[in-house]
């Protein structure tokens, strides 16, 4: 059924056909974007679209309709393009109008002329997207194999860029050109390769492939926040409403591919002698980032996009919708998950209750410059030197979408750019492993602490990290000023003694057993975790997240009461940091369970919690008095 | 010399004469045509044009060079300049800007080719008719009509008058006469041939006129160069200035923020405010080149169009094909600077990255600025399309954009000669004042607005209240005449007091409350850091002084975190900021005096962590008394351990969790508000003391002096007096009002008598003490250490005549004498003290009698 797929295979004859039938009436784009809006209402129709996530950018049809799950890590300057042009028959001095949108190059197999009355210059904005960083390697495993639509087995290809061979490199430039040329037929499509000369494509492929080798001394630094990130990185074109989305997005972007080999020979032109002075606005750096070879920087022209409220593929998008069925077994399901917690925290059911109610925790509001329902947990007490700390973000990571552990190593500190940066040169924002996605985890693992002295970076960094943790806040540094970024990071802190950073929450881990084999421990754990069961867990900890709460009148004056009597009795017992989280605590623990009040019984648990918490830090301190 | 203004109606004629057959069809040529400028530039490089009428004609071969090149200089006679151009109304008067605007010109026009030659020759839209000296005629594709544009322009040139202008590129000119009058004449006297053209004074005389410019400055600009050279010559004939004069139009209220550009501004003059971030170095950018035959030596001049240059194939001279050979040292270039701008941090959007604009600087508008400035850019906004690749047969669909800079305007630069207040002027709607004045005749104003003041920090109303007035700040006056200098309007606080009750985050708050805050912490900040340091620029490779903290917050609030952590040097510095509003740098070879006009807010601990309450302020953070002294108001900020306020305190804290966005926002002024509302008040209102005030204030303090003399102490000093002042002014700043009256003075005097009880409370005796500020010792400490000298010098006395004395069994002596405990350290003070009235001497462990 080819018609049913034409919209994915070819969305620009579609683009193009309600141009032509509207006769440059304005309202064009409303119904392209309507039409498209239509098709991807259906689910199983959004499925049959091609994720750039999954499949290799060369495996993908140019200019075929994908998607892609992405976050925005910067935000380019707008550019404007030409909207509507005119082409000019040489032969029959024929005058076509065209449209310029969703496209990177005009095709003018024609003259294109530039000076017409019907020309209509348009703006777009371009945003350089990565694939979210941190994904777990279960949110991408599931995403893909929910998604049907592979063009290519995936079998036959090596996930690794580096090692394709040129011939598989052919295979991806012919490859649509042949697939395309089949489908122009009926909408008398546009080929973008022009006149389809077969020859310059076979020297095309070498010779960009030789300038992303030789051209560039280093390989293209697709600027992902976290190290060792791998995925495609896609110059987004936005055309509505840019205005809406922010940096540090998460989206999921419909749009039109395209690679199309003639924006990157741009760059390659740079020493020949036909610089044109123009050219000079742009230094070297700055055209590699802003036009990087296609192959390796698709463009994308978006159609239509939503912002993701979570990157669970467990969950459906709106996730309120799945919420009633599920809350049901809330109860039994953070049984079990405080179980399989406890036992990973060596039998300490304390702390494993304190890191559920961590997990669930989001930045709901601001007050002002104070962030509500952050909830940073410090657990200290974590053996040095150990496998432990790694071991617990294992399964930290299996159960959730995205999180990142930084090990915080003099090394690492001294040397790793957290907070981004603005690289006035290549004129675009050098990411930060602060640089993450709303609900992301950050693990910081203070058991690699060593002796040493910090540098002004690591003062820098560490500096950073305490803004984060109390304010929820990064300020990127833009040279001659700063910005300051909100953000909702989930900060773990795992430590020997109590950490030096400020947390929220401190808990002195207190192993009930010591299994001579860690490793082996933990991994036993997992493995007797049934996969349905950590399906729930995964659901569980990103459902909850996304609850509404409040305060009965009633309850608010029992807490008052509660917290007049405490004081009374020994004002230094609590101050009013301490009614700040023991709120904070008392509403994770309502939510833990499904109720989105909060109940008296619910308060007085939160007390013991916290009581039994600090009773803890009590002792530990009058075992260890270097301990403040 | 012919009369400059009969000269032009000859011209036009000559033009409208010409057969337009050449260009009237070829819409892509206009800039060879535009080019053909100062012919006294270059005539050197040609033979003297006969008659500018020929030189016309035959464009492409006659020389028709640019001016901008080194050549400049070579300007032999600016009569002969004079003379030559006046006829040639549209070349040479505005050579200048045309050169600016040249490189641009050919490729940028896409749907309007515009030339103001061809329009006049062909004028299709125009009547033609030639006799009326071009009366009716437009310039295609616009509907400027030259003459008069340009009779327009003179009249607003001689007419206008701006008695209200408080613009600083006005200063010292009569603002009676007309403005722009007394700029020519200055031109003349100072041969600086540039003439800068306020926009909202073109607008507010000429509104059509004003239109035109915006709409299409690459013909009406030069129109003007041309009035202004036809009005100057005319009043002095005899005046010789390099070149002729350019009128550079500034402050287009076209746009105002980069994020607002769009494809409707593309070729029309705006502004637009932004932080230049890098400049090139400088570009020659050839204008023409000069070819000259291998063979028969002929030569011949191309001119770059659409920045390429045609190289010609045959020499027409000999025919020879390929026998052309470019002349490099004989070709004319320009200057060329890119330049990129940044968008001010204040104009972006939340959770957005700034944008960014290429800027070109032509000729002398070259290296006008560094990286770093602030500036306010006017130019004309270019598209260019993306060149066509040859080996390619397809266009990239973008459009490159940049602003050809016409005029810079430099909003650092005046902010070090204190002159702002203007630029920082926020534009307010009418609607916006609308809301704040009625916000301000409410009479709780003061109230609300302190409550609105970080909602989230709960109580400590009087805080907010002293914070509040220091975000308004006092009046500011100048004493200088007088020989005392400035008057510090900017109130100081001090909050100090035990850990974890909020005084980091209403720090915060501040800070993100004010445009030109600046936060940093004691622990993390040296004097470099808070003053200026000098460094080497990364990009100019030169040493350069940059600003620091305090600098950097002129005119705004700088938050210090952690005062007491901070070292003994680095808070040395604070000393002069703080009251005399400067700060002077004395460092590799610099020596300078910057503003810092800056109100301090401060946070400090208490020393032991926990504040005692046993002890005065002074002990409590061991702050040197010289610099509390500067703080107008010291708050101490302690945890009240009182039922009442536990109970308000968690109802506040509770609600704070619970309660909607919407239902606070209700309950509070906004945030935005706020900002406007003390934007606006710092700018526009300017309170002075009313006399019923003044008399306030001189019993207030008065009474101050009052309650000291009657215990024998000083209780105030004039310090405390300004502060009053400063709060009082303040205080009227809020309530909008140009007049401090006695309400004013009564809530200043209550603030700091509370801010006193605070801090200023001797904990010995109960009384508030202001010398535990100023000397940094209680009135009656001092009393007490007299006494135990005296008694000291009895208990020696009393033992007779002993030359020499035990230390230690004197300390022991006094001890059982004395009915209060006696540490070693009052001990040693007594002994110090004797020692200062000559009476003895201690020389390790004996006292020795003198």
């Amino acid at each position: 059924m080819p018609t049913v797929h034409d919209w994915i295979n070819n969305p620009l004859g579609i683009v193009e056909d309600i141009f032509a039938q509207s006769n440059c009436s304005p309202d064009w784009e409303t119904k392209v974007l309507e039409y498209f809006k239509e098709k991807l209402k259906d689910n199983e129709a959004a499925s049959w679209v091609p994720s750039l996530n999954d499949v290799p950018v060369h495996y993908l049809k140019a200019n075929s309709l994908v998607k892609f799950r992405c976050f925005i890590q910067d935000m380019f300057d707008p550019e404007f393009y030409m909207g509507v042009y005119e082409t000019v028959d040489p032969s029959s001095k024929s005058k076509v109008l065209r449209s310029g949108k969703y496209k990177d190059v005009a095709e003018c197999g024609h003259q294109v002329d530039l000076n017409t009355k019907n020309a209509v210059t348009l703006e777009r904005q371009t945003f350089y997207c990565v694939p979210i960083p941190g994904e777990s390697p279960w949110v991408k495993e599931s995403y893909s194999c929910s998604n049907p639509a592979r063009v290519v087995p995936s079998t036959s290809y090596a996930p690794c860029r580096h090692k394709r061979s040129y011939e598989e490199d052919e295979d991806m430039e012919t490859q649509p050109h042949k697939q395309k040329e089949q489908l122009a037929g009926p909408q008398g499509t546009t080929d973008i390769h022009g006149s389809g000369d077969p020859k310059r494509l076979e020297t095309e492929a070498p010779s960009s492939l030789s300038n992303a080798a030789s051209g560039c001394s280093s390989p293209l630094d697709l600027n992902f926040p976290l190290p060792g990130e791998k995925g495609p990185a896609c110059l987004v074109k936005v055309y509505e409403e840019w205005e809406l989305f922010k940096v540090n997005d998460i989206l999921e972007v419909y749009g039109i591919l395209s690679v199309d080999p003639v924006l990157s020979v741009i760059s390659e032109d740079k020493d020949s002698s036909l610089v044109d002075p123009m050219d000079c606005t742009e230094s070297v750096e700055e055209q590699r980032v802003h036009c990087p070879p296609a192959s390796l920087v698709p463009r994308l022209h978006m159609l239509y996009a939503h912002r993701l409220q979570h990157n669970n593929p467990l969950l459906p998008p709106a996730a309120s919708e799945a919420s009633s069925g599920f809350l049901n077994d809330v109860v039994s399901v953070r049984g079990e998950l405080l179980g399989y917690l406890t036992h990973v925290l060596l039998g300490d059911a304390l702390a494993a209750e304190y890191l559920i109610l961590h997990l669930i925790s989001t930045v709901y509001a601001r007050r002002d410059v104070l962030p509500l329902g952050k909830f940073t947990l410090n657990l200290s007490g974590c053996p040095h030197n150990s496998t432990y700390t790694e071991q617990l973000y294992r399964v930290i990571q299996q159960l959730i979408p995205s999180s990142f552990r930084l090990g915080m190593s003099l090394h690492n500190m001294n040397n790793l750019r957290l907070v981004p940066r603005k690289d006035y040169t290549a004129n675009r924002l050098l990411s930060g492993v602060l640089q993450l996605a709303p609900n992301t985890s950050l693990f910081l693992d203070e058991t690699q602490l060593e002796q040493g002295q910090l540098d002004s970076t690591g003062v820098r960094n560490i500096t950073a990290l305490g803004n984060l943790i109390s304010w929820q806040k990064v300020d990127y540094d833009f040279n001659y000023h700063q910005m300051e970024f909100p953000c909702n990071i989930n900060v773990l802190i795992a430590s020997e003694g109590k950490s030096l950073l400020p947390c929220d929450c401190h808990v002195r881990l207190q192993p009930q057993l010591a299994p001579p084999n860690l490793e082996q421990y933990i991994s036993t754990i997992q493995v007797s975790l049934s996969p349905s069961l950590l399906n729930k867990f995964r659901i569980y900890l990103s459902l909850l997240r996304t609850l509404d709460y409040s305060i009965s009148e009633e309850v608010t004056k029992a807490v008052e009461d509660d917290f007049v009597e405490m004081r009374k009795d020994d004002p230094q017992s609590i101050s009013a940091e301490d009614l700040h989280r023991l709120l904070v605590v008392a509403r994770l623990l309502s939510l833990s369970v499904g109720h989105t009040t909060l109940s008296r019984d619910r308060w007085m648990r939160a007390k013991h919690l916290e009581t039994l918490r600090t009773n803890r830090t009590e002792q530990q301190k009058c075992v260890n008095g270097n301990e403040p | 010399m012919s009369s400059p203004s009969a000269t032009p109606t000859k011209g036009k004629r000559t033009r409208g004469s010409n057969p337009p057959t050449p260009w009237s069809e070829d819409a892509l040529t206009p800039p060879s045509r535009r080019r053909r400028t100062d012919d006294a530039s270059t005539s050197d490089l040609q033979p003297m044009p006969t008659s500018p009428v020929t030189d016309m004609r035959s464009p492409a071969v006659q020389d028709t060079s640019l001016f901008s090149s080194p050549a400049q200089s070579r300007h032999s006679a600016p009569l002969n300049e004079i003379d030559m151009s006046s006829p040639l109304t549209y070349g040479t008067p505005s050579s200048r800007v045309e050169v600016r605007q040249r490189p641009d010109l050919g490729s940028v026009r896409k749907a309007r080719q515009v030339d103001l030659h061809s329009d006049h020759a062909n004028g299709p839209e125009a009547p033609a008719s030639e006799h009326s000296v071009g009366q009716k005629l437009v310039i295609w594709g616009t509907d400027v009509n030259v003459g008069t544009c340009k009779e327009k322009f003179q009249r607003f040139l001689q007419r206008f008058i701006d008695p209200s202008s408080t613009d600083d590129e006005n200063a010292g000119l009569d603002l009676n006469e007309p403005l722009y009058m007394q700029k020519l004449e200055e031109i003349n006297v100072v041969g600086d041939p540039v003439l800068n053209v306020n926009c909202e004074h073109l607008q507010s005389f000429d509104a059509d006129l004003y239109r035109q410019l915006i709409a299409y400055p690459q013909e009406v600009i030069p129109t003007f160069d041309m009035a202004v050279n036809e009005l100057f010559f005319e009043r002095f004939p005899d005046s010789v200035i390099e070149h002729q004069i350019q009128v550079r139009p500034y402050n287009a209220l076209k746009t105002r923020n980069m994020r607002n550009l769009n494809p409707e501004d593309i070729d029309q003059l705006i502004t637009i405010s932004g932080m230049v971030i890098r400049t090139s170095q400088l570009i020659p950018e050839m204008q023409e080149a000069f070819f000259r035959c291998q063979v028969c030596a002929f030569s011949t001049r191309v001119e770059v169009d659409r920045g390429r240059i045609a190289e010609p194939a045959v020499c027409r001279n000999c025919n020879t094909t390929h026998s052309m050979a470019l002349i490099h040292n004989r070709s004319i270039f320009s200057d060329k600077q890119m330049i990129k701008l940044q968008e001010s941090p204040e104009d972006m959007p939340a959770g957005q990255t700034p944008h960014t604009t290429v800027v070109y600087a032509h000729n002398d508008l070259v290296d006008k600025v560094q990286p770093g400035d602030r500036v306010n850019i006017t130019g004309i906004y270019r598209a260019v399309p993306i060149r066509l690749n040859p080996r390619q047969s397809n266009v990239k669909s973008v459009y490159k954009t940049h602003i050809d800079a016409i005029h810079f305007r430099k909003t650092h630069e005046k902010r070090l000669h204190g002159l702002d207040e203007e630029a920082e002027e926020k534009l307010f709607t009418e609607e916006r004042v609308r809301t704040l004045r009625e916000l301000a005749a409410k009479p709780d104003v003061y109230e609300r607005l302190s409550s609105a003041l970080a909602p989230s920090i709960y109580e400590h109303e009087d805080i907010k209240k002293g914070i509040l007035l220091q975000l308004f700040g006092g009046t500011r006056k100048d004493f200088s005449q007088t020989g005392r200098g400035g008057f510090r309007a900017e109130i100081n606080i001090l909050l100090c007091g035990d850990p974890g009750t909020s005084k980091s985050q209403l720090l915060q708050y501040v800070y993100n409350l004010v445009p030109r805050g600046q936060y940093t912490s004691g622990k993390g900040s040296s004097a470099v850091g808070l003053t200026a340091y000098v460094m080497k620029d990364p990009e100019t490779r030169q040493l350069v002084l940059q600003t620091g903290a305090l600098v950097l917050s002129d005119n705004g609030i700088c938050c210090i975190d952690e005062f007491d952590k901070m070292s003994d040097s680095t808070r040395s510095v604070l000393h002069e900021v703080m009251e005399q509003q400067t700060l002077s740098i004395a460092k590799a070879g610099i020596i300078c005096q910057l503003n810092a006009r800056t109100s301090v807010l401060a946070a400090a601990n208490p020393v032991e962590s926990q504040w005692n309450p046993k002890k005065t302020t002074i002990e409590n953070i061991q702050l040197p008394h010289t610099l509390l002294s500067r703080f107008d108001l010291i708050f101490l900020m302690l945890d009240p351990q009182d039922e009442a306020y536990d109970r308000r305190l968690a109802h506040h804290l509770v609600s704070l969790y619970y309660q909607s966005e919407e239902q606070l926002e209700e309950e509070f002024l906004d945030m935005a508000m706020l900002k406007d509302y003390v934007a606006y008040a710092r700018s526009y209102i300017e309170p002075r003391l009313s006399e019923e005030a003044s008399q306030a204030l001189i019993k207030a303090y008065v009474d101050m002096r009052k309650i000291g003399s009657g215990r024998g102490m000083v209780s105030a000093y004039p310090r405390q007096l300004e502060s009053l002042i400063r709060l009082a002014e303040a205080h009227a700043k809020v309530r909008f009002s140009d007049k401090v009256e006695t309400i004013d003075v009564e809530e200043a005097k209550r603030l700091h008598r509370e801010a006193l009880k605070q801090s200023a409370t001797d904990p010995r005796t109960g009384f508030v003490d202001i010398s535990i500020l100023t000397t940094g010792m209680s009135a009656t400490a001092r009393k007490r250490k007299e006494e135990l000298a005296q008694a000291l010098k009895r208990l020696i006395q009393s033992k007779g005549k002993v030359p020499t004395m035990k230390y230690q069994q004197l300390f022991d002596d006094l001890r059982a004498q004395s009915d209060v405990a006696i540490t070693k350290d009052m001990f040693e003070e007594a002994l110090q003290a004797l020692t200062d009235e000559d009476y003895l001497t201690v020389t390790g462990k004996t006292v020795r009698l003198l």
